[in-house]
């Protein structure tokens, strides 16, 4: 087959384009997850690309909190089948889309074989619309969290320097490697107090990995590579911008961390 | 006013008295035909009586009648209640899906009612391997089921390997002077500590180890990995180690 016929048929038909799925998740809660996937979304869609943020911790997140969203229809709605997808995707202030799943319900906060085929079906619903998705997931390493994360094609990993939240990064790492055999992780360190601790950090954890990780693999693989996507300095401007219940990079654009997520979004879409 | 029937006639007269609703009737000779004692109806009142005949009933309705142990429904409650145990109390719990091997070949070789032997002796077996806090049902045709609340992924193989043995060990007289030896098949799975999973994705999980078990060769036990979730002091030690934080790169 000549290259002309392939050009043609590739006019013909387009590759469908789908978007990338990048799953924020930290172990810890309270690093800053949520916060992240929002102004992530709006620093990458600043960038014109088209982002959805998807509560994937199914109603214990707070994304609808963090961008002050009161939605009537949730992801719960389209699970029961009450109303349809395109109803609960709702324009966020920072440009992106979102799907939230209503706070407090804690009957859908539980995976079940339903809601973990609902979710699949969602994401591949939604999926050619956007150029990436991110997944909001929760704390902690449960059924739910790792199923999201699954779903993903990348992982990103929200961790501070506390011990306690490095800690849990790693508990994460070890899981998604021996659990779902994940060779690169994506790390992003929120709340740094000097310039190239995001990095030690990352260093520091790779190393554990190395000595670790390899042992509770099957002969052969090889530990996951960690690759650190950017990292965040601790500035009153998030608090200022929490407080007032809306995106860093709307209310206080210029803020030190605001910059700093510009660039974990530089980082993310080249 | 009933108390000069004697018990056999209570049923028809009970099921007169009540609305045909009740279906007494039906419910007392269901209970008689299982073996279970039916109460006296003169030697309590009414409401004690009924009580006792809704008991035996939800036994009856939870119970495998061919082996004894508990049913699928039964299983099916139990472990609703284990997820929200695991999840309250955060210890891992362990289930256990407990397949004969070749019993098809049993039932074709030596008929069904050698089969059937086979099912109480494997039943009988596991029984005894469990604890009063354990739940055992027979969950499929040679299939039965195992929820293991408080069992430490340490300990799993050693349980799962027990309950092997056991039921190896054990020799089944299917017809006098004839006796042969069945092995199973296991698959484990355990509730891990920051359980918000369901029923049906934990028995799934153990079914795919029961599978993995049964593709190996049989009479084995395959559990499913642990979560590695635990961060020992050797990892802690190096993560935080002397030269904290240091630039590694």
């Amino acid at each position: 087959m000549s290259s002309s016929d392939n050009s043609a048929s590739a006019a013909a038909a387009p590759p469908a384009k789908r978007a990338r799925i990048i799953a924020l998740t930290s172990g810890k809660g309270g690093v800053g997850k949520t916060f992240m996937s929002a102004n992530l979304a709006a620093a990458l869609a600043r960038r014109n690309l088209r982002v959805l943020v998807l509560d994937a911790d199914l109603g214990l997140a707070n994304l609808d909190v963090v961008l002050n969203l009161h939605p009537k229809i949730t992801l719960h709605d389209v699970f029961t089948g009450k109303n349809h997808l395109e109803d609960a995707i709702l324009p966020a202030p920072g440009g992106f889309s979102v799907l939230l799943a209503g706070s407090g319900l804690v009957e859908y906060s539980r995976l079940t074989p339903q809601v973990r085929e609902q979710l699949v079906g969602i994401i591949e619903t939604v999926a050619p619309r956007f150029d990436i998705i991110l997944l909001d997931t929760g704390a902690g390493i449960s059924d739910v969290v790792l199923y999201s994360v699954s779903l993903a094609d990348e992982v990103l990993i929200v961790a501070t320097p506390e011990p306690t939240s490095m800690t849990d990064a790693y508990a994460t790492i070890k899981v998604l490697a021996t659990h779902q055999q994940r060779r690169a992780i994506g790390i992003v360190v929120n709340q740094v107090s000097r310039v190239g601790e995001g990095r030690a950090i990352r260093g520091q954890l790779q190393l554990v990995v190395d000595r670790f990780v390899p042992a509770m693999l099957p002969a052969g693989d090889t530990a996951p590579k960690l690759e650190l996507i950017g990292e965040v300095p601790l500035d009153g401007a998030v608090r200022e911008a929490v407080q007032k219940r809306q995106l860093l990079l709307e209310a206080l654009p210029g803020a030190p961390a605001a910059r700093a997520i510009e660039i974990v979004a530089t980082r993310l879409a080249p | 006013m009933h108390k000069s029937h004697p018990p056999s006639a209570a049923p028809a007269t009970a099921a007169a008295s009540d609305p045909p609703a009740l279906k007494l009737a039906a419910a007392l000779q269901l209970l008689r035909q299982s073996g279970r004692d039916v109460p006296d109806p003169s030697s309590l009142d009414r409401v004690a009586w009924l009580q006792a005949v809704v008991d035996g009933l939800c036994e009856l309705s939870s119970r495998d009648p061919l082996t004894g142990v508990w049913n699928r429904r039964q299983f099916d409650v139990a472990l609703t209640g284990e997820i929200d145990r695991v999840a309250r109390a955060g210890e891992a719990a362990l289930v256990l899906m407990i397949d004969i091997d070749h019993f098809k070949s049993v039932n074709d070789t030596h008929g069904h009612a050698a089969g059937d032997v086979v099912l109480k002796e494997v039943a009988q077996a596991l029984r005894e391997c469990i604890r009063p806090m354990d739940t055992l049902a027979r969950v499929g045709g040679d299939e039965f089921a195992m929820i293991l609340p408080n069992c430490p992924p340490s300990f799993g193989h050693v349980v799962a390997e027990r309950v092997r043995m056991k039921v190896q060990r054990r020799s089944v007289e299917i017809a006098p002077g004839e006796s042969i030896n069945v092995t199973v098949s296991i698959g484990g799975a355990f509730a891990p500590q920051w359980v918000r999973s369901s029923a049906p994705l934990w028995v799934e999980r153990a079914d795919q180890q029961l599978y993995l078990a049964k593709q190996s060769g049989r009479n084995r036990a395959c559990l499913e990995k642990p979560m590695v979730s635990l961060v020992s002091a050797e990892e802690k030690g190096l993560l935080f180690g002397t030269s904290q934080y240091q630039d590694l790169e």
